[in-house]
């Protein structure tokens, strides 16, 4: 083997690229990154959307990032710090009678005795099934149908996990992984204000309503990093420069502005990449934290792969229906019945579940909600480095915003971002007379800023359909493609998005060749 | 296509006048023509069309196609028109083969498999010019051959009602050819496209066919479907040409050694059982495999196959005795069964009983001696024989006629 070819190429400096090029080059791999954007992150940066105003322009709150990763690349020791820990819901109520969500307490919302204790129970199993999919999101998944021994083991080790739970609690978690969260929620509350706010967890960021299938399953997921919310100092951005410089500092290359146009191939092997620019970079390992379709499709080709896999990776379901909102406001907004000191809270616009699942109804005709959910926070109220003195940054993950918008984002941004604001003015009056500037990201403009295609956060719906051996699609869940040479390392594999790091891990010691390195840690 | 003859086609066929699933089953264009040469109405189904087991006899139109000529309907074969800059690297990735091997008007045999090796099914592909094929096959694969687009600079188009064929195949069949007045006819070797002239419009002529004779298929717009049958039948009438349906067909392509989907495999997308399939290698269409160009669909799998081995051999039996060993199980001489006949007839022109058997693997080694069991009944009564056989190699019947260029004049 050449000096060239024991080069290994990483395409995307996104967090879980990042994360793998950690492992790889503190492993004695010689690994360049190459990140198109002019600044690490993909994803997970923070940017300046106005003069003098910052924001997290993708993911916003940090819930999720995989405790292995952060002990075993030293993430805190390394510079990583948080401006709140453990932040609190709130759920915004029409009337003013707030209700706010501190764990396993609930004050305010007219919340009876039996909803606080109905809570108690809820946040128990719901943390007991979230730590089974926490075990699996550590694991390379196994392949069915094969004769290997480290595959069977692994399939054994997710059915002891879930038989772990008990029998009645075995029971109960199979009977509501696949359903939606609305009945679950109705089976166990009362309080509209309560369901609409819990039922968020399920469809953040999904094509989903809380009546569809699947919203538990994404509920579990986002809780699965077992967790508190946090909101790392500096934005989100500060999650990936410390990666980066933990990167750098393992030996990794990190390039910036360097785009990666196609996937080179030399016979059935990967031989590097082709820049953009025209520069080749000659690798024997590529490993692509973009999302699979834009991998395989846009980068490698069509032709290079076999035609039953691209017709599974261009039927993988990841179209976004989510959009950012990010506001320059010229002081802190006031909601109404909401005390200044819960401003700082993660609050939410979904009064019921109905109200949310009415808001997902247009989106599955291609128009945008008319009466939209929002998940707000204000970080600029724990972290004066994002605006200047005595002003405040909004950021609020909206929906639904479907990608395909029947009428045509071109025409109908502006208006979306006007019943944004209305739709805050409704709760925060004042909010329009603070508005300094607004940006809107639209799925569109989430595909074009962050190079995913389809602009899905989580680079491909979360679905059981499309989680563990059946992510992205079989023949490339286990980080390997069907291209030799060529690894997936983004949220687009198993265990999906969210900043979490875990498939950028499990993609580095898939490619170091060590399995099951879930073990050490369970 | 004129307008006219697309008329026309649409008033025979009958697909676009009423919704396709009143259409229960099309009349092929040569209908008028093979209705009443079809003595037995014995209609059978090729896809969407009526397809004749047999006019008058089977045992005759056999024997008509291996002492004069026959002419059998084609037109009910998929037929798609493969055209664009990227047409040779589309079906470099669909096929097993190297494609490019095939020069301007010559045609090839070809397999294709899906991810996993396995036989999606066997045809032909008629290079018809620059950037332009003709696919040809059994089965239907218009869905598949659509998916394999994605990447590919191609337009892939179905013209299975739109091409009206016939072949013609026998010993006499040049002759007939020739005196229906295509000229220089005799130059084509195996393999080859011609064009010709018929009534103003273009007549494509492949020498190709499925009997392991001396033969051609000839290709036109439906719209003169009729008018090449009359002439045909007119110029062969001193040769001794007759209409010829699928049962004969099935005698003579078992002699030639030529495979069938749903006989000697099945079609991979048509297949729910796991193991049920085959691949090239099963089949005998290792030849067929080149791993020489680069990505193709089932490459990967067929690489690991060729280095693990693969399950079956598919084999051809000469089985002692004159008892076809249709549906036979096959058994080793300590009678451990390994396999089963895939198409047995008594062959008249090797006379010999014949079969194409597909056997566990690695029997299956040419001389191999295995023993076949047969079922045949005399007037009502069931008897029983395991009959001796022999694993051969080559063709059961293979007259030197079918390659010479020019054809002797019969």
């Amino acid at each position: 083997m050449t000096e060239k070819t024991v080069h290994t190429v990483i395409i995307g400096a996104g967090h879980n690229g990042l994360v793998c090029a950690a492992y790889l080059a503190r492993a004695g791999k010689k690994v360049t990154v190459l990140e198109a954007a002019g600044q690490v992150g993909g994803a997970a940066i923070t940017r300046e959307f106005a003069p003098g105003f910052r924001v997290s322009a993708g993911a916003h709150l940090l819930f999720m990032l995989d405790k292995h990763v952060r002990r075993e690349l030293s993430v805190d020791s390394a510079g990583l710090s948080f401006s709140q820990n453990d932040m609190n819901t709130t759920a915004l109520a029409g009337d003013g009678n707030h209700l706010v969500i501190a764990g396993d307490s609930l004050q305010g919302g007219n919340i009876s005795d039996k909803d606080q204790l109905a809570m108690m129970e809820y946040r128990r199993f719901m943390r007991r099934f979230a730590a089974v999919l926490n075990r699996l999101n550590n694991r390379i998944p196994p392949r069915l149908g094969t004769k290997y021994r480290s595959d069977w083991v692994s399939l054994a080790k997710m059915a002891l996990d879930i038989r772990r739970l008990g029998r009645d609690d075995m029971r109960e978690f199979l009977r509501i992984g696949g359903i939606n969260i609305y009945d679950v929620l109705q089976e166990n509350f009362d309080n509209d204000l309560l369901k609409g706010a819990l039922s968020m967890d399920g469809v953040l960021g999904t094509n989903l309503g809380p009546r569809s299938n699947n919203s538990v399953f994404c509920a579990l997921h986002r809780h699965s990093g077992l967790q508190g919310t946090a909101l790392p100092k500096g934005g989100m951005g500060a999650v990936s420069d410390t990666l980066a410089e933990i990167a750098r500092n393992q030996g990794a290359a990190i390039r910036t502005s360097a785009c990666v146009k196609r996937i080179l191939m030399d016979g059935d092997h990967v031989a590097g990449v082709e820049l953009v620019d025209g520069e080749q970079i000659a690798a024997g390992t590529v490993i692509s934290s973009a999302d699979p379709r834009t991998t395989f499709l846009g980068l490698l080709g069509a032709r290079n792969l076999e035609a039953g896999f691209v017709h599974r990776v261009q039927n993988i379901r990841m179209r976004g229906n989510a959009a950012k909102l990010h506001l320059a406001l010229d002081g802190a907004p006031e909601f109404m019945g909401l005390n200044q000191s819960r401003l700082g809270d993660r609050l939410l616009i979904a009064p019921d579940m109905e109200y949310v699942e009415r808001a997902f109804n247009q989106s599955k005709y291609g128009e945008y909600s008319i009466k939209p959910v929002a998940e707000i926070c204000i970080p600029s109220i724990h972290d004066n480095s994002l605006a200047p003195p005595g002003k405040h940054v909004l950021s609020a993950v909206v929906q639904y915003a479907p990608y395909q918008l029947k009428a045509g984002w071109a025409e109908k941004k502006a208006e979306f971002t006007d019943e944004l604001i209305e739709l805050l003015a409704t709760y925060a009056p004042g909010i329009r007379s603070q508005l300094i500037h607004k940006e809107l990201l639209t799925p569109p403009d989430i595909e074009s800023e962050f190079r995913i295609n389809g602009g899905h956060w989580h680079h491909g719906e979360l679905a059981l359909d499309q989680f563990l051996m059946l992510r992205p699609v079989p023949k490339a869940a286990q980080y390997a493609s069907p291209v030799d040479g060529l690894f997936l390392c983004g949220a687009g594999s198993h265990p999906g998005g969210g900043v979490m790091g875990s498939a950028g891990r499990n993609a580095a010691h898939a490619v170091l060749g060590m399995k099951n390195m879930g073990d050490r840690n369970s | 296509m004129s307008q006219v003859s697309r008329d026309k086609l649409v008033q025979m066929i009958d697909y676009s006048t009423k919704k396709h699933y009143h259409t229960k089953v099309f009349k092929s264009p040569f209908y008028s023509r093979q209705e009443p040469l079809n003595h037995l109405k014995e209609w059978g189904r090729w896809a969407d069309y009526l397809s004749p087991h047999a006019y008058t006899c089977s045992a005759m139109e056999y024997f008509a196609c291996r002492n004069a000529c026959t002419v059998f309907d084609l037109t009910p074969m998929s037929k798609y028109h493969i055209r664009g800059k990227d047409a040779l690297p589309y079906l470099n990735r669909l096929v097993t083969r190297d494609v490019s091997k095939i020069k301007i008007n010559r045609v090839g045999y070809t397999v294709w498999c899906d991810d996993s090796g396995q036989v999606v099914d066997d045809g032909t592909i008629f290079h018809m010019g620059e950037d332009e094929y003709r696919l040809c096959s059994q089965e239907r694969h218009l869905d598949w051959l659509l998916t394999n687009t994605a990447g590919f600079d191609v337009l892939v188009t179905d013209q299975t009602h739109e091409v009206a064929a016939l072949a013609l195949q026998g010993p006499t069949s040049c002759a007939t050819l020739k005196n229906m007045g295509l000229d220089g006819i005799e130059n084509m070797k195996p393999f080859d496209i011609g064009h010709f002239t018929f009534e103003d419009i273009q007549l494509m002529v492949s020498r190709t066919g499925f009997t392991g004779d001396l033969g051609y298929e000839l290709w036109i717009d439906p719209g003169h479907a009729e008018a090449l049958w009359d002439r045909l039948f007119q110029a062969g009438r001193l040769h001794g040409i007759q209409a010829m349906g699928d049962e004969a067909l099935q005698m003579l392509r078992v002699e030639a050694g030529f495979i069938q989907a749903r006989h000697e495999f099945m079609p991979a997308h048509a297949t729910v059982r796991t193991g049920h399939t085959r691949s090239p290698f099963e089949l005998g269409l290792g030849w067929l495999v080149d791993f020489n160009k680069p990505v193709f669909n089932g490459r990967r799998a067929l690489q690991a196959q060729k280095k693990h081995g693969h399950r079956f051999n598919l084999v051809k039996l000469d089985i002692d005795g004159n008892k076809s060993a249709r549906d036979s199980y096959v058994f080793t001489s300590n009678k451990k069964q390994i396999g089963t006949v895939t198409s047995a007839f008594w062959s008249p022109s090797a006379k010999a009983s014949i079969a194409m058997a597909t056997l566990e693997a690695p029997h299956g080694e040419p001389g191999e001696e295995v023993l076949v069991e047969i079922y045949y009944q005399k007037e009502l009564r069931w008897s029983r024989v395991m009959a001796k056989a022999r694993v051969v190699t080559g063709v059961f019947y293979d007259p030197p006629r079918k390659r010479l260029t020019p054809p002797a004049d019969f």
